[in-house]
């Protein structure tokens, strides 16, 4: 179990669940205040359609805009789990609050409107770079690690931005109050501008990541190579981080600074339990993140008091949770399903060897004969319900029956399956014996553990190695033992 | 390879920017390297020419800087004084020529990549900037796959691979690199019989090209058989020169007998001294 959970945490499952965890917690009190407001009501067919075509404006616009900047995030965020740097967004998009309480407090001072929206995001962009940058150089230059250098950065920003707030909420003549939507994010008030602003970030991300594809990934696997081989790699790395700022304050206004990180973690993470190829994983976290999107903004238009960036983040979050358990590549219900077909055969392989076995020394010459159950328990050292299990389960495939008093013999089919089980496990036995120096008396155990995973060309490599002549098909070589 | 030994023939006719110490015509030249890790020194004074067309293997204790060495030579590791040229050249102005192989755990072997996208890294200079990879690449890395005996390999996700056969990628890529100077840090560092037997032969068949091939190595068992030139560290060049004449006792118990030599104790010294 503990390793399970290191490999979880060491492939950035733990960063997208601890946003999991958060995106509940920034929901829950927005759901309890509406619920205390008489209560949300579940939209009808008529809105659900209306919302679903897309047929309002609005609506429109938000789908739209949250759609493309899960795509950008997806396609971003890959690159950034495979540098192993995924909780290092958090500390961007907490760094960026300063960035923008400073650009309001400036801009109200000289051209008296503060809510410039260029100008807010500009300043977030500068203060999450320095934030990054920060992080990168405390890390590097000396001896703390990554997660003590994120957790100094992202609370020191974070509460340098919280004094700023609070000092531009005293500015005469400015009103501050919107600044404080950047934390939780206002998904609903999206305007077109920023949804275009989006569409164009979310292009740019895509043709940078299918351009510099090939550099990205030479600098995430092997920093070093790419070094000796003269890559610009500080370069591309900035670059790389430089994406993820970009993004990060494109979706502040949509998300809120909390919860953008989620978008840059769970959509990747969620994609790698279904590949193994980079440029899948890739593609499928910007689908991932894009549908999420998509979806989580539908459904905050269909039920108006739920914070759309919350909503995203679920969605994405079940996602996740779904890629987790049937992942195709390594997800949990995969791994069992190989796990429980593993099991099966060797205990397949384990029955009929048994039963040949007793049937080879009670009754040499008809090794179809009925045997008890009983003698085949001395063979192995198995549970008597596990056997039983095994036996039965190879009656129903035809292999073994039983007979009126109990006893248990091999079918044609199953006598064919048991010489061949016997002839791979003593031709590995004697390989083991003749080759790597292993007793007799101990080679049956070893024997055991390779035998059921032998495919045809070794087996044939057996053959060819272990009998003169290579026989035919039936003939099994008597134990060594 | 067209390409490589092309500009080794430019580096040649051209005049030596660094004057006689370092002649073109040696590979890898090291000159008064000085290495510290916060201010512990690991590197003193280093000297070395290696020469032409020879397996080298660098031997020493553990901590005797050899790793160090070779990623300070090729600016992995800054140096805290000390010239590094490649065929009398700055070794910046060189890379095509290194093919470098690191230690095998110095990457993620969980990471989404098959063992052929491993060995096409080693093409991606040659490809050039923005450019994914053409068929000509996708085919010199099949090759080097084959000479390291990985073919059949080359669709499998790198985590599938067993240690040995991880470390064949890694030969692999070093070797679709086509470069004329091999740095390899501990290729023979945990691996089974056959993946020995091949690297052994591969390092034989870069030799019969003309390559020079570097490699830090532990094992003092098998330096006799696998190095034709040998160079002894610990944190100073205590010899250097053919492994017939070099690879002595006494040279051994220079380099390897009373860990705590003087040297070693001044510089636990300086480490720890808060005036310094």
């Amino acid at each position: 179990m503990k390793t399970e959970f290191d490999s979880l945490v060491r492939r950035g499952s733990f960063p997208a669940l601890v946003c999991v965890l958060g995106a509940i917690l920034a929901g829950l009190p927005r759901v309890a205040s509406a619920g205390l407001g008489g209560g949300f009501e579940l939209p009808e067919a008529e809105e659900l359609v209306r919302v679903l075509t897309l047929r309002d404006y609005n609506t429109r616009v938000v789908v739209a805009g949250a759609t493309f900047l899960g795509i950008a995030s997806g396609l971003v965020g890959s690159f950034l789990l495979l540098r192993r740097r995924s909780l290092l967004s958090d500390a961007i998009s907490h760094a960026t609050l300063p960035g923008i309480c400073i650009a309001f407090i400036a801009m109200q001072l000289t051209t008296g409107n503060g809510k410039s929206l260029p100008g807010l995001l500009v300043g977030a962009a500068v203060t999450g770079t320095i934030g990054m940058m920060a992080v990168l150089a405390i890390s590097r230059s000396s001896r703390l690690k990554d997660d003590a250098a994120l957790g100094i950065v992202l609370s020191v920003f974070f509460g340098a931005g919280v004094c700023l707030m609070a000092i531009a909420g005293r500015i005469e003549g400015g009103n501050a109050a919107g600044l404080q939507s950047f934390i939780y994010g206002k998904t609903a008030s999206m305007l077109l501008r920023d949804a275009q602003l989006i569409a164009v970030t979310a292009f740019g991300a895509a043709l940078a990541s299918a351009l510099l594809f090939k550099e990205f990934t030479i600098v995430c696997f092997d920093t070093d190579f790419a070094g000796v081989q003269g890559w610009p790699v500080g370069a591309l790395d900035f670059l790389m981080m430089a994406l993820v700022v970009v993004v990060t304050v494109i979706g502040l206004q949509a998300v809120g600074l909390i919860l953008v990180v989620a978008m840059l973690i769970i959509p990747p993470a969620a994609a790698r339990f279904w590949t193994y190829s980079l440029r899948r994983m890739v593609v499928l976290a910007a689908c991932i993140g894009g549908a999420s999107g998509f979806v989580g903004s539908a459904m905050s238009a269909l039920m108006g008091s739920l914070p759309a960036g919350a909503i995203i983040v679920l969605v994405a979050a079940a996602m996740f949770a779904l890629s987790m358990v049937f992942g195709t590549s390594r997800g949990l219900a995969t791994r069992w399903v190989r796990h429980v077909r593993l099991t099966r055969r060797v205990g397949r392989q384990h029955a009929l060897r048994a039963l040949y076995e007793v049937a080879e020394e009670s009754s040499p010459d008809d090794p179809m004969q009925p045997q008890p159950v009983a003698s085949l328990r001395d063979k192995r050292s198995w549970p008597a319900r596990r056997l039983r299990a095994h036996l039965r389960r190879a009656a129903r495939e035809d292999l073994m029956a039983f007979d009126a008093d109990g006893r248990v013999s091999l079918t044609e089919r199953g006598l064919v399956h048991a010489r061949r089980v016997m002839r791979n496990h003593r031709l590995w036995e004697l390989y083991l014996i003749a080759h790597a120096d292993i007793a007799p008396s101990h080679v049956d155990r070893d024997a055991d553990m390779i035998e059921h995973v032998l495919d045809a060309g070794m087996i044939e490599k057996l053959e060819a190695m272990m009998l003169e002549d290579v026989a035919a098909e039936e003939f099994v070589p008597a134990s060594p033992h | 390879m067209v390409l490589a030994e092309d500009k080794l023939s430019r580096a040649r006719r051209s005049r030596p920017e660094y004057g006689a110490d370092h002649p073109p015509e040696v590979p890898l030249s090291i000159h008064d390297m000085t290495v510290a890790y916060h201010r512990r020194p690991v590197l003193w004074d280093v000297d070395l020419d290696f020469p032409e067309g020879r397996l080298i293997g660098i031997v020493g204790p553990n901590g005797a800087g050899k790793s160090t060495l070779m990623k300070a030579a090729i600016g992995l590791v800054p140096m805290a004084s000390g010239r590094v040229t490649v065929y009398g050249k700055a070794f910046a102005k060189q890379r095509r020529l290194v093919g470098y192989v690191p230690q095998r755990e110095s990457v993620d072997w969980d990471f989404p990549v098959s063992a052929l996208d491993v060995v096409l890294m080693g093409r991606y200079r040659h490809v050039g900037w923005f450019l994914p990879p053409g068929r000509a690449h996708r085919n010199a890395a099949m090759e080097a796959l084959e000479k390291v005996g990985m073919k059949d390999y080359a669709p499998r996700q790198i985590s599938q691979l067993s240690g040995g056969q991880q470390q064949r990628v890694f030969l692999a890529r070093a070797l679709a690199q086509e470069s004329r100077i091999y740095l390899m840090d501990e290729p023979f560092a945990g691996v089974d019989a056959a993946t020995e037997k091949a690297i052994v032969a591969l390092l034989h068949e870069l030799r019969g090209k003309g390559c020079t091939v570097i490699v830090v190595h532990h094992d003092l068992q098998t330096v006799k058989q696998y190095f034709d030139h040998v160079v002894l560290l610990n944190m100073r060049v205590v010899a250097t020169g053919p492994t017939a004449d070099v690879f002595t006792e006494e040279n051994l118990k220079k380099t390897y007998g009373g860990r705590l030599t003087l040297l070693s104790e001044a510089a636990h010294a300086i480490a720890t001294d808060r005036r310094v």
